[in-house]
């Protein structure tokens, strides 16, 4: 590998990094911030991307598409914790295990009915359809830079929100003793819906900016799931710094493991959850 | 949940019984009245196949197609009527003894049909080598099941990985390619393909640079194809399938290599996904046991009656479902109906020629069909077949010892 490749390749791990951090900051609030286990995460991702992908070829536009779609998934979010997530806070995690995976095959059974089986694909918007050359034969997509941008802008945002803010100091505060901050005289049922209505928006919303580089098919939000979950292990639970790190980390091993040690590609990311684990049971940014 | 379990417990005696009288019956008659019990009886075809999840049109296809080929002969096979029992095998390798089962054991079923993923097909062989039972196989490309695991009972009418990609080595010689990179996931049927076209390719002088597999089914290419720009061999070859060969064309196009370094593949890369990829397709070409544009009498009057009967076009999986349809009926024909022949009807289908849309083919040694393999070009949203790459290829088996 020559020096412009390995920069290249640098790119495309820090890319894809930023790629995941956006994909699991939905899961980062729910399961890191309120401590739900939501294993219907990747069905947002996926409900995000199908919503995208028909509202586009309605509006012929991605971006209107989004602006649609996203009201329509804080209420999805909203609903979904008033009718069953909020009787699910006192009890054991188990009970979240069992219903968001309910809620996995719910959803994949309403998509089949809904958007059929069929692969689609979104079109890259016109204004972000274009690519740099790099080399002779080989030239970046604007729109992986655009949506690295995004990614960073949104990271910052959530960043300030949970540590800058005083809903953010609330939300922490409730994630640590709802009890407590309920008799304080703050309205943590509100600010719980608010918060997995947020969670529900974000997952939607990485599916929505990234049904053009994906393809929109059934079964793309499972192959989310679970690399969202390790980097929410790995970068610390209820750290969004963490997660964060943990992308960057994840994008960078995935991508230079593939080139340089491509026979077991496969189990990188899970070698480095592993050893963050031993050294760091509690993740890399996570509270003891 | 215990309601559930008694439900479950009670059907089961009941079919043990019905089983023990059954049995009680065949051998307390003659043997002759008992074959003409049996040849009145309706045939029990089990079919097991994805209904559900990423593969559930796939497994429609096959059905449709099947039942288009019983259509055809008035709803019988060989003068007898069928009854289908189904089986959603989810595509779940880890449930395929226990769903096989259910068919061979609890149904009692004739033959059974199954199924698409090559991990499930492994599943089914493990016990229909015990059990005996006629399979044929519309689909699964896994190399050994007409292989290392191949018995008198296995068939299939699809193709083995090995073929898909077998024709293309000779494809890139004559288009003066003389390096090439292979991409697809590591998995089994990924590197099956690989090892096809890698034969084909070296025989032909060509040289295989470099393997590039990324891990299943993750569909994040970008490190790969700027490895493919640091290597720049003359030509790339594929295998994806589904949403995963969507991405990749689409990736590989906004990467700015469509063009500059020409794309081929496995059929599987191009077939069913051209509406979602735009124009990220257009050009590609691919080798497949069957391609749009074949312009034959039979393929025209399959997909005009395949449309008529269910509103759908038919794909590749459709063919490969009719054609299961159309050995079985052969099979069956050879022996008038009599299943209880497991003999005579193996010989019949070994024997058959079947006319397929796709063109006549015939089953190897092994049980496999041999067959004209096309390559196909993407014009628009078709897969035009740009005439037949290698004609009658066949697959090694090996390690087929049957």
């Amino acid at each position: 590998m020559d020096l412009a490749f390995f920069f290249i390749q640098l790119l495309n791990g820090l890319q894809y990094g930023l790629l995941l951090f956006l994909v699991s900051s939905g899961l980062t609030l729910v399961f890191g911030i309120m401590g739900i286990i939501n294993l219907a995460h990747g069905s947002f991702y996926m409900v995000g991307a199908y919503l995208a992908w028909s509202l586009a070829g309605m509006t012929g536009n991605l971006a209107t598409a989004i602006a649609i779609a996203i009201p329509l998934t804080v209420v999805l979010g909203m609903g979904l914790e008033r009718l069953l997530f909020r009787h699910l806070y006192t009890r054991d995690h188990l009970y979240q295990v069992l219903l968001t995976y309910g809620l996995i095959l719910v959803f994949e059974e309403l998509r089949s009915i809904i958007w059929g089986d069929d692969v689609h694909g979104v079109a890259v918007p016109a204004l972000l359809n274009a690519s740099i050359p790099l080399t002779e034969n080989l030239s970046y997509p604007v729109y992986r830079l655009a949506i690295s941008g995004v990614c960073l802008l949104l990271a910052f945002a959530l960043y300030v929100l949970i540590q800058k803010t005083r809903l953010g100091m609330m939300i922490r505060a409730g994630a640590s003793n709802r009890d407590m901050v309920q008799s304080l005289g703050i309205d943590i049922k509100l600010i719980y819906t608010l918060v997995f209505a947020l969670g529900v928006a974000l997952a939607a919303f990485a599916g929505m900016i990234n049904a053009p580089l994906s393809s929109v098919t059934p079964g793309m939000g499972g192959h989310v799931l679970i690399i969202c979950f390790v980097v929410v292990v790995i970068g610390g639970i209820g750290s969004v710094k963490g997660a964060m790190a943990a992308s960057l980390m994840i994008g960078l091993a995935e991508t230079f493991g593939q080139v340089l040690v491509p026979e077991v590609a496969g189990m990188i990311v899970y070698v480095l959850m592993a050893i963050v684990l031993v050294w760091r049971p509690e993740g890399l940014f996570g509270r003891k | 949940m215990s309601q559930n379990e008694k439900d479950i417990f009670a059907r089961r005696e009941f079919l043990k019984g019905s089983a023990a009288i059954a049995g009680a019956t065949a051998v307390g008659t003659l043997l002759p009245s008992a074959m003409a019990m049996a040849q009145q009886g309706k045939l029990k075809v089990g079919l097991m196949l994805p209904y559900t999840g990423t593969f559930a049109q796939l497994g429609v296809a096959i059905t449709n197609g099947f039942k288009l080929a019983v259509d055809e002969r008035g709803g019988k096979l060989a003068g007898r009527e069928i009854e289908f029992v189904t089986v959603d095998d989810e595509s779940n390798p880890a449930k395929a003894p226990e769903n096989v089962n259910k068919l061979v054991q609890r149904d009692k079923v004739d033959v059974v049909i199954g199924t698409v993923h090559s991990g499930v097909v492994m599943g089914m062989a493990k016990v229909l080598k015990e059990s005996g039972t006629l399979w044929i196989n519309p689909n699964g490309g896994a190399g050994a099941m007409t292989g290392a695991m191949c018995a008198p009972n296995f068939f299939r009418t699809s193709f083995s990985n090995w073929q898909t990609t077998h024709a293309l080595g000779k494809v890139l010689k004559a288009k003066g390619h003389k390096t090439a990179v292979f991409i697809t996931w590591k998995y089994a049927a990924g590197e099956e393909m690989m090892e096809g076209f890698k034969e084909g390719f070296e025989k032909e002088g060509g040289k295989l640079v470099k393997e590039l597999y990324t891990p299943f089914p993750q569909v994040e290419f970008q490190a790969l194809l700027t490895e493919i720009a640091s290597i720049k061999p003359d030509a790339v070859v594929a295998f994806f399938a589904g949403g995963g060969a969507a991405k990749f064309l689409k990736d590989y196009q906004a990467a700015g290599l469509k063009g500059k370094i020409p794309l081929y593949g496995s059929g599987f890369l191009t077939d069913g996904v051209l509406d979602a990829v735009g124009d990220a397709g257009e050009g590609v070409e691919t080798t497949l046991h069957y391609a749009d544009g074949l312009d034959t009498k039979k393929d025209k009057a399959f997909r005009l009656a395949y449309a008529k009967t269910f509103k759908l076009q038919p794909d590749v999986y459709a063919v490969q479902g009719y054609d299961a349809g159309q050995l079985l009926a052969a099979g069956l024909d050879a022996v008038k109906g009599n299943v209880a022949d497991k003999a005579g009807v193996i010989k019949g289908m070994e024997a058959a020629k079947i006319d397929s849309p796709r063109g006549v083919w015939t089953l190897s040694k092994a049980h496999n069909p041999v067959q004209d393999m096309y390559l196909r070009k993407v014009v628009g949203k078709e897969n035009k077949s740009q005439g037949v790459a290698w004609k009658a290829l066949a697959d090694p088996a090996r390690g087929c010892k049957a």
